[in-house]
């Protein structure tokens, strides 16, 4: 079985971003990135699968600038066999992601896609099942555990208010909540052997897609501040404010 | 993993050093395997420095640094010394080491990070998020490399379901290029009795912040300095502010943790700095974008230890070339590391036995300006210990006339031995912060980007666990909880018999080193965390 | 121009959300209709019908619908969008779920999470975990939107649309429901509640976390924590709120003995209301809040629950 892993470079989560001052669009110069830790889990439950014998191959995707190359390293020191650039300096919406991926797809003729369920910069939660619509493949979205059933995959999803599994004929598309599992540690020799893996670099070109869409982001700004509050005196206050005022109770 | 050569630590200092050593290897055709560990996620994460900076030794390393892009992009055009009383400031003549034509006003961590791609593109294995955690030794008890940190420890140390144990790195020759007070050096100095013979290293701790200030009041190369106000006259110290580009300015603030009065609060007077009338204007209608602290060596010729050992040597601040009076640290810890570089080349060249001492280190950077500049240097800081108004004479005489060539010595003081008795001091009233110009401890230390996986061991040590409550807090009033810009050390009130404890909160820390080096008992042991942990600082 | 919203409901009960969903959807055109689609699921279309401002419920009874897949979902709105100018559903799991795989379809964008409608192709979404506002335009000849329940207010009742029957749409058999697992807590999921009681290190004690769980009986609210509760052994590590742990936004956060440390402050930011109790009043928590307390918890808090029951009596 050969899994595909798309990955994305993204500021990481540990570092706070902020409005260029003239709000046309997020300053992340010389800031930390990572891979996306959603797509980090689809990675270690692509190696763990890759482990147990079950899948044969695992190809780490991305699409981004030619730094997005650290990430796929990062993608080979977890575990992937191969992976493929492809570049672009451009910030491209997921409908246009998901053009290119099913592109991917049908070159490297996976059985499994596992990425991540969301981009911690964009936030979309688009792409998995914007790409297993365009294939038209059966998704399972959100997963918090992942069986490999015959000929069929077994996705238990994270739903508000509990969890919902569902099993989906192969190939099909995973897209991966938190509580999958935690990915490992990368091991030190397992970084320099990352370095000799084979890494294919293309132009996104090549693929032959579109890269227009209908959609654009035009300004950033703050989140709104909040206005002062008030002391209150005692309990009374309180209720009299929460009921009242604020209508919250 | 065996190399040549393993570099702990990507600062200017190892990253020359890991330069220069390629440079020769190709020069001469041999192969030279080169590694360079970093603590932080990434390269530049954990540097911080004002920073004026001296492009001397970069000149000499890659002399065609600009073709190559380097990132240093603004001149320095003007240079002010102030004399900060409260409400006023007095403009001194700018001393002839303060002079800054030819400098630039730059990001270090930006530098460190071009200087990592250069050193890459000449075949230098560059390793962030592994930090070095232990020294290894040989039989005959030379140094023979490094391990790294585990991974997945739980809090009692035990092994956690993810547990990744440190791998060993072995090397004919290990620099430790740690920084100022590094971890692994601590205990290089001991074992080796590095500082037989040497008077004790002095520190100061910088606390930095860079704001987007109002184009209108943004100076492209302006530098100032200042001494005097907010602090009290005994206690050494001084701000500065540097206008970068892009509408950008590092502020900052030094005291030295020779300071006496527990009561002090380094990050407080930081704060108070940005509020003085000559200061304040920059920052009105700004917005602080980065935050982040660091302690510095101030001990310059004295406090330098035994640099060479077997099987290794210590290079930059970790030993300590920084130029108080230049508040130059930087050249001079790229100018140790690329004499580093030469005097273990040609050690590996002629006995290419590993756990061989690199002896003529010292002897060599004698022969350079680092030293040559430092001797003249050297009375200048301990002066200070007068206080400021005999510290500044003092020192307009070494300069002026003895030009540095006074036929003495001053010696330095331990810095965690300088701190007097709670009972015997003044508590210092700072004001509140204001949200706009000043600010409080945690809100600061969110713009760190600092953080530390959960579930991982305090990587403060405290040797003796009661020592805070016995001594730290009854006989010096909890001076971590003031000393510590991050807001790591809390005395919380327990509500019974015991009064308080002690709160570490480790996660915050920005890895300043400033507890190691200030704890009136030393009982404070700064160990590595888990690799890729600690600040992320976005260019300081 | 039309808009089409997609009704969330358990074949049952219409849920709130899609009366919020509605109200985003008033705000973008002037006339709206309602898809519900579902099994045995009649009362969820009167509903939708009795909600104001809608103009017309399509009602969908089928089995095929009875576990709302996203695959069946996504093609019963495909065969239905060519109508309308753009397509609603609630930024839940389920409306994540199918609506990327309608707008792919169309091969449109998808306008996720919005905040805020400024006019009919110009929206305001969250983006980097709500650090950053984002103001997007969306020109393609369907816009496929999701819209966070929160920031909308839910629409009222007193509409009286008429419920028009469609077909099934041909179900694609890409998946197959097997099981589901319905958290059943005596209280709301900390994630989904309306109303958060967090406590801190002042506190106290895990007893001290007693006095919460009283008052949040009284409000059927979901127990949160701080990370120095959590550190102190008060609380388990699932009640942590805040950078580090759950970020939550309910209509009322109530923080007892919370610090307020920045880590802390980024995990509950954006609830609706926040009410500090804390002894310290120079606490970071109590200048932070809409309104702040300063008091002994082990008064205030038995006081506050007993005002709130002799409120609802």
């Amino acid at each position: 079985m050969k899994v595909l892993v798309p990955v994305k470079r993204v500021v990481d989560y540990t570092v706070r971003v902020r409005p260029r001052s003239d709000g046309s669009g997020v300053d992340i110069a010389n800031l930390k990135m990572s891979m996306n830790p959603f797509d980090e889990i689809a990675m270690e439950e692509a190696v763990r699968l890759r482990e147990a014998g079950v899948a044969t191959e695992v190809v780490a995707v991305s699409i981004g600038p030619a730094a997005a190359q650290d990430t796929l390293r990062t993608a080979l020191a977890f575990g992937a066999d191969r992976a493929l650039l492809l570049e672009t300096e451009e910030s491209l919406a997921p409908v246009v992601i998901s053009r290119a991926l099913a592109a991917v797809v049908g070159e490297e003729s996976p059985d499994l896609v596992l990425m991540g369920k969301q981009a911690i910069d964009d936030d979309c939660n688009q792409t998995a099942q914007m790409l297993a619509a365009r294939v038209g493949w059966g998704q399972g979205t959100f997963a918090c555990r992942l069986e490999m059933g015959d000929g069929e995959v077994i996705v238990t999803r994270e739903v508000d208010g509990g969890t919902r599994t569902v099993a989906l004929g192969l190939p099909a598309v995973v897209s991966t909540d938190l509580r999958l599992n935690e990915p490992r540690y990368l091991k030190l020799p397992n970084i320099m052997k990352a370095k000799k893996k084979p890494l294919d670099r293309r132009p996104l070109d090549s693929l032959g897609v579109d890269t227009r869409s209908g959609i654009r982001m035009v300004s950033v700004a703050e989140p709104p501040a909040r206005k002062p509050g008030v002391r209150v005196a005692d309990v009374g206050e309180l209720l009299d404010k929460l009921k009242n005022e604020a209508q919250v109770i | 993993m065996e190399f040549d050569v393993v570099i702990v630590g990507a600062g200017p200092a190892g990253l020359a050093a890991a330069i220069r050593l390629r440079q020769q290897a190709k020069q001469t055709g041999q192969d030279l395997s080169v590694c360079v560990l970093e603590k932080g996620s990434e390269v530049g994460a954990h540097i911080l420095s004002g920073a004026v900076f001296a492009p001397r030794a970069l000149h000499e390393l890659l002399p065609d640094w600009r073709e190559r892009g380097a990132p240093l992009n603004t001149a320095v055009s003007e240079d002010q010394f102030l004399l900060l009383t409260q409400g006023r400031a007095l403009r001194l003549p700018t001393p002839p080491q303060m002079h800054n034509q030819g400098n630039y006003i730059i990001s270090l961590g930006n530098l460190c990070r071009w200087l990592a791609e250069q050193a890459e593109a000449l075949g230098v294995e560059v390793l962030p998020g592994f930090p070095a955690a232990e020294v290894l030794h040989d039989e005959q008890g030379a140094v023979k490399g490094v391990a790294t940190a585990d991974m997945g420890r739980n809090p009692d140390g035990s092994e956690g379901p993810r547990f990744e144990p440190g791998v060993e790195l072995h090397a004919r020759q290990t620099l430790f290029c740690e920084g100022c007070h590094g971890s692994l050096t601590k205990t290089l100095i001991d074992r080796f009795r590095l500082r037989e013979g040497v008077g004790p290293q002095t520190y100061g701790l910088g606390i930095k912040e860079v704001w987007e200030v109002d184009p209108t009041r943004h100076r492209p190369g302006q530098v100032i300095h200042s001494v005097g106000w907010p602090l009290d006259t005994r206690t050494y110290g001084g701000g500065f502010l540097y206008h970068l580009e892009d509408n950008r300015v590092a502020v900052g603030f030094i005291v030295g943790l020779d300071y006496e009065n527990p009561y002090l609060s380094p990050f407080e007077e930081m704060q108070r700095f940005k509020t003085h009338p000559a200061i304040r204007p920059v920052f009105e209608g700004g917005k602080r974008i980065a935050y982040g602290a660091r302690a510095l060596v101030e001990g310059g010729l004295q406090g330098l230890p035994k640099l060479s050992f077997p099987g290794g040597l210590l290079v930059g601040d970790t030993a300590g070339f920084l130029d108080v009076p230049r508040i130059k640290g930087s050249d001079n810890a790229m100018k140790s590391g690329i004499t580093a570089a030469e005097t273990v080349f040609d050690l590996l060249t002629s006995s290419p036995a590993g756990g061989a001492e690199a002896s003529d280190f010292r002897s060599r950077l004698d022969n350079t300006w680092v030293i040559r500049e430092l001797h003249r240097a050297r009375n200048i800081r301990p002066g200070f210990r007068w206080g400021l108004w005999a510290g500044l004479a003092h020192a307009a005489v070494d300069t002026y006339v003895f030009r540095g060539r006074a036929p003495w010595t001053l010696r330095h003081h331990a810095d965690h031995e300088r701190l007097r008795p709670a009972r015997d001091c003044q508590p210092i009233d700072y004001p509140r912060p204001d949200g706009a110009i000043t600010f409080d401890r945690l809100s600061s230390v969110f713009l760190s980007n600092t953080n530390h996986e959960e579930g991982q061991p305090i990587h403060l040590k405290l040797r003796d666990e009661n020592r805070p409550t016995a001594l730290n807090l009854p006989v010096y009033a909890g001076p971590e909880a003031r000393y510590c810009p991050a807001g790591v050390y809390e005395y919380v009130e327990t509500g019974d018999a015991n009064g308080s404890r002690l709160q570490i909160n480790a996660q915050n820390c920005v890895h300043c080193k400033t507890c190691d080096i200030k704890d009136p008992d030393q009982n404070i042991d700064w160990v590595v965390p888990q690799g890729g942990d600690g600040p992320n600082y976005p260019g300081m | 121009m039309t808009v089409l919203v997609v009704a969330e409901h358990d074949h049952r009960h219409l849920a709130d959300v899609t009366r919020r969903t509605v109200s985003a959807a008033l705000a973008l055109g002037d006339a709206v209709d309602v898809l519900v689609a579902g099994q045995d699921c009649q009362a969820v279309g009167e509903a939708a019908a009795a909600l104001e401002g809608v103009s017309r419920v399509l009602l969908c009874d089928d089995p095929t619908y009875a576990h709302q897949l996203a695959e069946p979902l996504a093609e019963l709105v495909i065969s239905l969008a060519s109508d309308y100018s753009a397509v609603l559903a609630a930024a839940t799991t389920q409306g994540k779920d199918f609506m990327p795989r309608v707008a792919a379809r169309l091969d449109v964008a998808q306008v996720s999470d919005i905040t805020g409608i400024e006019g009919p192709t110009t929206f305001e979404r969250p983006i980097y975990a709500g650090n950053v506002m984002a103001r997007v335009i969306c020109e393609d000849p369907i816009r496929v939107i999701t819209v966070r329940p929160t920031a909308f207010d839910p629409v009222g009742e007193g509409g009286s649309a008429s419920i028009e029957t469609v077909p099934a749409a041909q179900d694609p058999g890409l998946s197959r429901f097997v099981e589901e697992s319905l958290t059943e807590s005596e209280r709301p999921e900390l994630g989904a509640a309306r109303v958060v009681v967090s406590g801190g290190r002042g506190v106290g004690s895990a007893e001290g976390f007693q006095l919460l769980e009283s008052l949040a009986d009284e409000l059927n609210a979901a127990i949160g924590a701080s990370r120095a509760a959590v550190d102190a052994g008060f609380v388990p590590n699932d009640y942590q709120v805040g950078q580090t742990g759950k970020v939550v936004a309910p209509e009322l956060y109530i923080a007892v003995g919370i610090s307020g440390a920045i880590q802390h402050w980024a995990g509950m930011k954006d609830s609706k209301v926040v009410v500090a109790i804390n002894r310290d009043e120079e606490a970071p928590m109590v200048q932070m809040a809409d309104y702040a307390l300063v008091g002994d918890l082990f008064e205030v808090l038995p006081a506050l629950r007993d005002g709130l029951r002799a409120l609802k009596s």
